[in-house]
């Protein structure tokens, strides 16, 4: 079993703090949830882990399996197992989903080594399947034009042909239609297995029903101020976010 | 891949080397008519080049620099410390590969050109300072009647078909660098194709400038006559001198009745070259004129090549892809000069900027008054990679008349730090990611590219963008 770990951890942008001294510890072969209202830190969190440059780290720690990657670059954590699917993903014009996955599992082959072409694509009409996509999908060029739920569905087909060790999933609910939230559900499930640890943020328990998490944490205010099994995640859905809501001073000062 | 990586030297590095070479004939540093004289000695050229020449060394001193709309850095050409003629000695090229002096050879051989030629292509000059150092043609190409060899000899042998051409599409006093090119030009390709005789691999020269405060000033004379079609494609590489070199050539072509010519320029110069060109097609009725063009390195490049379609039915369009290092300038565009009736041209132009780099897009279409039933459509995209890249976009489109139609689009994007990050989350690295943005910024373009070139080009870019991350 692996782990990624959150080791009291504060994050800035600019002045201003976004994280506040969070802890977490994700193992392989579990998938947590992160609930939270808008503005608390959810997405913060997933791209600070990723390696985003606008955020400063000004104390604590992330570890994968005790190994601080804090100083990593962006593509050496994703090749060493980090994937974040983006809440927005960005659009690259004239580069085709086969390719940009194609020359992403490159990267991740020893110098020298050339992917070999038809296993990678029965491995991606495979995938795509799964995710009722039609082939012609491959040759557009990545999120160029796409709908929000095919943007989704796209992230989703990345993580099945890269497999991380750990997941982060952005927002993967918003601007889905139930039909494609099903789809994009039914891909993370399918990818759930020991080997592999999710961290699913969303604002609405809604995405919790069809991806049913082990864990769930509340986030308020760049913390996790509780954790609990699936029914926590009803009761916020009941009772909304303002039991879990401390006044701004005792949180900065917890 | 690895095969088509062999057939084109555009590795940035590859072709920055150089090895000594003892010339015969030197015309020395500067331009007067003895210089000129001298080049046509050794030449044995016929009286009339002579002349042509030094009428057109008598319109290079009148004409001033462009710099009133062109770049400043033009004036730092000293054309007094510039050879103008270098070659090794024999100025009938050789047939065989065999026979090509040994130091001049191995630079080709390091280049890969021997090798395409087996692979891929139909016939092959090489260029070696002011002389070809090799000229061949398929055996089963040059039976159906083509020509294919160097303009001194395409002018002494042919100078029916030569002459009735040569400085007419591209007249002397077009520019200061078509002036100078008229009156110094050595080497570059005459190419006839007879009637309905279509070549089915491409022909190709390579340019190579091995000397120091060089000037190569190639001038190539194309004619498809009616219903010919041919495609021919130039390379072209320098090492890297501490002093500036001039490469300024004058490129004509002819397509007659129903012909098809397409040009395919693939230029790798290093940053110390200045490549001024002048390139102009003449596109008879139903014919069509293609300039596939790609610009990467070279200190400044101003090329803007132009079809006048002076046939009804005529076409002419020009694809050009600029990539501007750092410290680099691409001043490139088009010309597009309709003349009859019912013509069309197509300009598809992408530039990419990066660091320092500066593209500018300069392009004309004109389509006076009486003319009917003519169509431009006009396409020039500029990519940012850095904040302190640069672009600029000149079009000049006059369509009078009624009944004539012209289209222009325009934009600029830059590679944002958001898609870079995107890219990198998917484990590219920095640099890798950038050229993945760039080669499919350009790759609609790219397909045009025959296969060898287009693995090559990506290839280029890949080697550029590596380079320009930290």
């Amino acid at each position: 079993m692996q782990h990624l770990k959150i080791d009291n951890l504060h994050v800035s942008i600019g002045d201003r703090e976004i994280l506040r001294g969070l802890n977490l510890d994700l193992p392989t072969g579990q998938v947590h949830a992160i609930m939270g209202p808008n503005g608390s830190g959810k997405s913060t969190l997933a791209k600070v882990i990723a390696g985003h440059p606008d955020y400063t780290v000004t104390s604590g720690d992330v570890l994968f399996d005790g190994e601080s990657i804090l100083e990593m670059e962006p593509d050496v954590r994703a090749r060493k197992g980090i994937f974040l699917a983006f809440q927005y993903p960005s659009e690259i014009p004239g580069v085709t989903i086969a390719n940009f996955l194609r020359a992403a599992l490159q990267a991740r082959l020893p110098e020298g080594e050339e992917l070999e072409a038809t296993e990678y694509y029965a491995k991606l009409y495979e995938k795509m399947d799964l995710l009722e996509m039609p082939r012609t999908f491959t040759s557009r060029a990545v999120n160029e034009g796409f709908s929000g739920g095919e943007k989704k569905r796209c992230e989703i087909l990345q993580m099945a042909m890269l497999q991380p060790t750990f997941a982060l999933l952005d927002e993967t609910d918003s601007g889905l239609d139930i039909d494609a939230l099903k789809i994009v559900s039914h891909g993370v499930n399918s990818l759930r297995g020991p080997a592999t640890g999710m961290l699913v943020i969303t604002h609405y328990q809604r995405l919790l029903n069809y991806i049913v998490p082990d864990v769930v944490h509340v986030m308020v205010n760049g913390r996790i101020v509780e954790s609990g099994t699936k029914e926590l995640a009803l009761k916020l859905e009941a009772e909304g976010y303002d039991w879990a809501n401390e006044p701004e001073s005792e949180a900065v000062g917890a | 891949m690895s095969d088509a990586q062999t057939q084109l030297d555009i590795d940035r590095e590859k072709g920055n080397f150089r090895y000594d070479v003892d010339y015969e004939f030197d015309a020395g540093t500067g331009l007067t008519e003895k210089t000129i004289d001298y080049i046509c000695d050794v030449k044995d050229e016929p009286d009339w080049i002579r002349q042509f020449r030094k009428d057109a060394l008598k319109k290079f001193l009148e004409k001033p620099m462009p710099t009133h709309w062109a770049s400043k850095d033009l004036e730092n050409i000293i054309f007094d410390n510039i050879r103008y003629y270098l070659s090794q000695g024999g100025q009938k090229p050789k047939k065989t590969w065999d026979e090509v002096p040994e130091d001049v050879k191995r630079t080709f051989e390091r280049l890969g050109i021997p090798e395409q030629e087996r692979k891929f292509l139909a016939g092959v000059e090489a260029q070696f300072d002011s002389e070809a150092a090799y000229s061949n043609i398929k055996e089963a190409v040059g039976k159906q009647g083509v020509i294919f060899m160097g303009s001194t000899d395409g002018l002494k042998e042919h100078p029916e078909i030569f002459r009735k051409w040569f400085g007419k599409v591209i007249p002397t006093g077009d520019n200061k660098f078509s002036a100078l090119n008229s009156a110094t030009f050595s080497g570059g390709s005459f190419i006839y194709v007879p009637p309905g005789v279509k070549v089915s691999h491409p022909l190709q020269a390579y340019f190579r400038i091995n000397a120091e405060n060089f000037g190569q000033f190639e001038r190539t004379l194309i004619i498809a006559d009616e219903g010919a079609e041919v495609t021919y494609m130039e390379g072209c590489t320098a090492p890297k001198f501490d002093t500036a070199t001039l490469h300024s050539a004058v490129v004509e072509l002819v397509a007659l009745k129903g012909a098809k010519i397409q040009y395919i320029t693939v230029q790798n110069w290093s940053n110390n070259v200045f490549n001024l060109v002048t390139k102009r097609g003449l596109a008879m009725e139903d014919a069509e004129v293609k300039w596939i063009d790609c610009n990467i390195g070279s200190r400044l490049t101003m090329k803007y090549p132009g079809v006048v379609m002076k046939g009804r039915g005529a076409r002419g369009e020009v694809i050009s892809i600029a990539l501007a290092g750092d410290g680099q300038h691409q001043d490139t565009g088009a010309k597009m000069i309709h003349a009859a009736d019912d013509t069309t041209s197509n300009i598809v132009s992408k530039s990419i900027s990066v660091g320092t780099g500066r593209a500018t897009y300069r392009g004309l279409v004109n389509v006076p008054r009486h003319l009917k039933g003519c169509k431009n459509n006009t396409e020039c995209d500029a990519l940012l990679i850095n904040t302190n890249s640069r672009t600029d976009t000149y079009p000049a489109i006059t369509v009078r008349g009624t009944g004539n139609a012209c289209q222009h689009e325009a934009s600029v994007s830059q590679v944002s730090e958001e898609q870079i990050f995107y890219m990198q989350q998917r484990g590219l690295t920095e640099a890798q990611a950038m050229s993945l943005s760039v080669n499919g910024f350009v790759n609609d373009l790219v397909r045009q590219f025959p296969m060898e070139y287009s693995v090559e080009l990506k290839r280029l870019i890949d080697l550029e963008m590596e380079g320009s991350v930290g």
